[in-house]
């Protein structure tokens, strides 16, 4: 398949602080990407590129034109009613109508007159993603995007984003510093280090996959080697 | 000593509060006491002081020439009312304040989209207003007489000048707040320069903008006080520097009981038009 992101001796640097290391990477069309690693470690940094909002680069990026993004914070716009923060910057009237499609597709069609303030954190993380999806785009960056919901819903957000992608098809790159989700959703597991690509990891684990079986388990326990975490201490329930 | 006394400077420390209970006693009213409506609640401080005034007054304790009485302050506003001088006056004082808060308005609020939206307007404009800022503005009354005479367009001026200020620094500072996630967010969903500034940019400085206004009214009538003390003919300046020649407390009081009204009805449209425009807001809005 046609790759969707192609990345060739990337470089960033913050004053003299090299974040990424000339770095390469392709993303295929569709392709689902985990990116893991310690804070710091150049992941966000990488997202915030793809997505256009950080130029000063070394290296060259080809991205598609149609991508959006989800962040950690739903970054709803408070004075805009839910609905109309989803169509945000469509050209054209804001389409109502489009609008109560894309929250149809993230459950919470009955939220689209409220001012974003009344929302719940998993809520309004919805309407982020619906806000992302609403322009078809063909590359969906998220950035730790169920990093401040608590483990009931993040669980349901997880379940949504691995539905919405297979309907949608698009290639998606996820930061997260969990390896549970990454290992839930990803096609593939990237982990940086020191602003490269350290280590990378094929996941094909049938889906929808469940993360108490011993094939789960060992990948988790590598990529966890990997992180230089190790879950052996006494005492503590596995 | 030295120690000793420190030690009794210092509390002993307490026991962790780990035994015992605590009950926590509902706050729901039961019915035994009637809940005075807040309306009434607010009134009951202004009301009384008055009530006090008409008092000391009566009483004789504060003479008339010192302070006239509520009730001949009263008597005035009809009297005035009936002869149709106190409604020109407020009709000129209130032209000169609109006049001047528009024109300052204005000014306030392209120099501030100016200065907060581009870096150039910032180190060529916001500099400047500090250090206009820093001139008290009550005090350019002589030049302004220098400049533009005695008649209306010193007192427009000062409004003007008055009202630039807190408009100015509320706006920009508004504009200077807007959370850079959210700028960025937006300009990722595609947002163009024309649109961050309409969605993003505009609407958070919004808070901002109408506590200026707020204080923008307020200084609009103190700076209209001042205004008309320069040879006024007509308005409430006018009015009230005829009075004093005379002796007239109660004029004198009645106009200050306008210039306050006229204040209070301006702030009312603000905290009315707040409430209208920051609907989205999720505020803290006090305890019962």
């Amino acid at each position: 398949m046609a790759n969707s992101v192609e990345i060739r001796g990337l470089s960033r640097a913050f004053d003299g602080n090299t974040v990424l290391h000339d770095l390469d990477l392709d993303l295929r069309e569709g392709e689902f990407v985990a990116l893991l690693g310690h804070s710091g470690c150049g992941k966000s940094t990488l997202l915030r590129i793809l997505a256009g909002l950080d130029g000063e680069i070394g290296g060259e990026v080809t991205v598609p034109v149609r991508r959006s993004a989800a962040f950690q914070s739903p970054r709803l716009l408070p004075w805009l009613k839910v609905w109309r923060n989803v169509v945000l910057g469509l050209p054209g009237r804001p389409d109502r109508a489009l609008a109560a499609k894309a929250l149809d597709e993230v459950g919470i069609a009955d939220r689209a007159g409220v001012w974003p303030k009344t929302l719940s954190g998993g809520q309004a993380q919805r309407v982020s993603l619906a806000r992302a999806l609403v322009r078809e785009p063909e590359l969906l960056l998220l950035d730790e995007p169920f990093g401040a919901l608590d483990a009931l819903t993040r669980g349901k957000v997880q379940q949504l984003v691995a539905e919405l992608w297979q309907s949608h098809g698009c290639a998606v790159l996820l930061v997260t510093h969990d390896v549970e989700e990454a290992l839930l959703l990803a096609d593939r597991v990237l982990v940086m280090d020191g602003g490269r690509i350290a280590h990378e990891l094929t996941v094909d684990l049938p889906r929808p996959r469940d993360l108490t079986t011993p094939d789960f388990v060992s990948l988790r326990a590598r990529l966890l080697g990997w992180l230089g975490v190790t879950r052996t201490l006494e005492g503590t329930p596995s | 000593m030295t120690t000793e006394s420190l030690k009794a400077a210092v509390p002993a420390p307490q026991a962790a509060p780990t035994a015992g209970r605590v009950t926590i006693r509902g706050t729901v009213r039961q019915g035994r006491r009637p809940a005075v409506p807040r309306s009434v609640r607010r009134a009951a401080g202004p009301v009384g002081l008055v009530l006090l005034w008409f008092l000391a007054s009566a009483t004789g304790v504060l003479p008339e020439s010192v302070l006239a009485s509520p009730v001949d302050v009263l008597r005035q506003a009809v009297d005035l009312t009936k002869d149709g001088e106190l409604p020109r006056a407020i009709a000129a004082s209130g032209r000169r304040a609109a006049i001047g808060f528009l024109i300052g308005a204005t000014v306030a609020l392209v120099l501030s989209l100016l200065a907060g939206l581009f870096r150039l307007g910032e180190d060529v404009i916001d500099s400047s207003m500090g250090m206009f800022r820093a001139i008290p503005w009550v005090g350019l009354i002589p030049l302004f007489i220098v400049w533009f005479g005695i008649e209306e367009t010193p007192k427009i001026a000062l409004v003007a000048l008055g009202v630039t200020y807190p408009l100015y620094f509320n706006i920009y500072g508004g504009i200077r707040s807007t959370d850079a996630q959210l700028v960025e967010a937006a300009r990722m969903m595609g947002l163009g320069r024309l649109g961050l500034v309409m969605y993003v940019i505009l609407p958070s400085a919004l808070p901002g903008a109408l506590v200026g206004l707020r204080y923008a009214l307020s200084t609009a009538w103190l700076a209209l006080v001042f205004a008309e003390q320069i040879n006024a003919d007509a308005g409430l300046g006018y009015l009230m520097s005829n009075a004093q020649q005379y002796f007239r407390t109660d004029v004198i009081v009645l106009c200050l009981v306008v210039y306050a009204l006229l204040g209070l009805a301006c702030d009312f449209a603000v905290r009315i038009l707040s409430r209208r425009l920051l609907t989205w807001r999720a505020n803290f809005e006090g305890e019962a």
